[in-house]
């Protein structure tokens, strides 16, 4: 708690700090001729929100939307009243994005520094930094790794250290991509239940319909449409009928 | 240049240091095994094109320099840089630049035998019209005698031009890098 | 950055700038070939070793090591000189490169990975008015050093699930998956340097200023 309060102030001293909602008016992409997500209007403003649906449904292309990894070709996408089209940077720093394959996001050769990356980035002088990368290792419980190679974390320990280096940013929202698709059933439990204590606004995109169960609200992309969206617990069972 | 195009930089830097790890390969009725590092510049050029599949081989030579001993055999340091044969290294970059020009060049009508001409080109004829010369004054020796002594790799070169130019092709087909200016191609 | 070929050992030739040493390396290069007479060739490596294994206490074994690949192309260039010149120029010849390749291998024996990385950005700094940051050469290596063993590991994998189906040994048909799977692999890794912050590193102060 203490941490998420001081990092935010730090981040985006003048900012507004309020986290009102992310909204999607009449948003559509597609990737050249082929259609991913189609009109889509909505407004997320629960602090705990699933995402599920087939492979191909949009989910994905979706999550990517939230942060502006994916500018929408037709709509608009506002993170709190930021503009993904032209306020990138502000929306980016609001917004942490945790990949499916920790593999893929893990860009340095060392544990910590992978998690001081970003924080270079955001231009944090180097004492700050080590102070922040230290504290966030010790709270995934990998400050035992601190100078270790990435390539020797077993798949838990690297998907806790993808976690980390963007907690690290202080995000305001954190937006998972699938994470847990490629983890056994222990490290599922740990990572749900590193998602579960975060004071973030989170948005997870999942196959692991139990990761949902405390969730305000769950979305069920099919065809790049929301066709179901309301409490998990009927919104999950609906999915699951449709499913089978 | 986008994030994305450092990240295909590093990768095809890291892959030509990758096949300096693989063992030599002997191949049945050529004298030399071959090594398989300058693949990796054939694969850089005719995947990422010009600008990046030569970034790519800087980028590795960079890493070399400062003490990693990726070049096959395990060499590495400032001393393979000024070494009778330095001139091969150096021109890597430039070969995988020009395998990745004709490679966009052809990009749309890109088949077997445009990758074949991208690789013999690029991947044989540069790097052979730049190291030679280099070995020759060097080594105070004339041009011939320098080049009678790399007669022995042209097979190998030949079968990694083949090999690269297949995977060329097909990773064109998988998973296009190279962008088409506007219209997408038919055949992806 | 296990794998380096540096050597820590405590020495006023460790201490000394990366960038000093380089270019006296470079410096090195171009003398050499203005000397002409044996004695001297002789003296500059007598004394470029002197620094290495004396002043700078290299282990004898780490510079062999550095020196062994140029070896074949040293003894083929005398053979080629006793044949077709004289043993004077030969030895001159050999002297010339192998003095420059001992110089080499103590300033890569003292030199740390991230001080001649910083050499290289500073280098670089000219170019900055082609738009190109200097600062992301260190990211682009760093990103080459990490991928070496994902890439070695992605190929294992590939390796093992066609064996599992029959394919044996080493086959130049898991280049194309590897290659496939390895590039979506740097598509993403895009994707996560710019969700944190790669592509617009901006000073921390006044970040937020503009109004929601």
């Amino acid at each position: 708690m203490r941490w998420g309060r001081r990092a935010a102030s730090r981040v985006t001293a003048a900012a507004d700090l309020t986290r009102t909602a992310i909204e999607l008016r009449g948003v559509s992409h597609d990737y050249g001729d082929r259609p991913v997500l189609r009109d889509l209007s909505l407004t997320l403003a629960e602090s705990r929100v699933g995402v599920v649906g087939g492979n191909g449904s949009g989910k994905s292309t979706f999550a990517r939307l939230l942060n502006g990894l994916v500018v929408p070709t037709e709509g608009t996408v506002l993170v709190d009243g930021l503009d993904t089209r032209t306020q990138l940077r502000e929306v980016r720093r609001r917004v942490g994005f945790v990949f499916q394959d920790p593999d893929a996001q893990i860009v340095l050769p060392t544990v910590a520094e992978d998690v001081g990356f970003g924080l270079t980035n955001l231009g944090v002088p180097p004492e700050e930094r080590a102070r922040r990368v230290e504290e966030v290792l010790v709270r995934y419980g990998l400050a035992g790794h601190r100078d270790h190679p990435a390539h020797l974390l077993s798949g838990g320990q690297k998907q806790l250290l993808a976690i980390a280096g963007v907690l690290v940013m202080a995000p305001q929202r954190v937006v998972f991509d699938e994470p847990t698709t490629l983890l056994d059933l222990a490290n599922t439990r740990r990572i749900a239940r590193v998602v579960e204590e975060l004071e973030q606004d989170v948005v997870v995109v999942t196959h692991h319909l139990d990761l949902l169960a405390g969730f305000d609200r769950v979305l069920v992309f099919e065809d790049g449409r929301v066709v179901a969206d309301g409490a998990p617990a009927e919104t999950v069972r609906w999915y699951v009928d449709r499913m089978s | 240049m986008k994030s994305r195009d450092l990240a295909y930089i590093a990768l095809f830097a890291a892959i030509t240091a990758v096949l300096g790890l693989l063992p030599p390969v002997p191949v049945p009725g050529i004298p030399v095994p071959i090594t398989a590092q300058t693949l990796g510049v054939m694969l850089a050029g005719s995947v990422l094109g010009a600008r990046r599949g030569g970034l790519a081989l800087l980028t590795f030579l960079v890493v070399v320099a400062a003490g990693m001993p990726l070049l096959s055999g395990g060499r590495g340091g400032l001393g393979v840089f000024v070494g009778p044969s330095a001139g091969y290294l150096y021109s890597w970059p430039i070969a995988a630049f020009v395998i990745g020009l004709l490679t966009q060049v052809t990009y749309r009508r890109f088949n077997l035998a445009w990758a074949m001409v991208a690789n013999l080109v690029g991947g044989i004829a540069v790097i052979y019209a730049l190291g030679i010369p280099f070995t020759s004054i060097y080594g105070d020796v004339s041009l011939s005698a320098a080049a009678t002594g790399s007669l022995s790799f042209i097979p190998g070169d030949l079968v990694k031009a083949g090999i690269a130019s297949v995977v060329a092709v097909a990773v064109r087909k998988a998973y296009p890098v190279i962008e088409l200016p506007r219209r997408r191609p038919a055949a992806g | 950055m296990t794998l380096s070929l540096y050597v820590p050992v405590a020495s006023p030739v460790h201490r000394a700038p990366a960038g000093l040493k380089l270019g006296l390396l470079a410096a090195l290069a171009v003398a050499l070939f203005l000397v002409g007479r044996l004695a001297v060739a002789g003296g500059v490596l007598a004394a470029v070793l002197l620094l290495g294994v004396g002043v700078a206490r290299l282990p004898v074994r780490a510079l062999v090591a550095q020196v062994r690949p140029v070896w074949p192309w040293l003894v083929l260039l005398l053979a080629f000189h006793l044949v077709f010149t004289d043993w004077r120029t030969g030895t001159l010849v050999v002297l010339r490169l192998l003095t420059l390749v001992v110089a080499a291998a103590v300033v890569t024996s003292t030199t740390r990975v991230t001080e001649l990385v910083a050499v290289v950005e500073w280098l670089a700094r000219p170019l900055a008015v082609l738009g190109i940051r200097p600062a992301r050469i260190g990211l682009v290596i760093a990103m080459t050093l990490r991928f070496i063993p994902l890439i070695a590991e992605r190929a294992a994998a590939i390796r093992e699930a066609q064996a599992a189906r029959g394919a044996t040994g080493m086959r130049w048909g898991m280049l194309v998956p590897l290659l496939v799977q390895v590039l979506r692999l740097a598509h993403t890794l895009g994707e996560a340097l710019d969700a944190r912050g790669a592509d617009a590193p901006a000073p921390p102060r006044r970040a937020g200023a503009s109004a929601p």
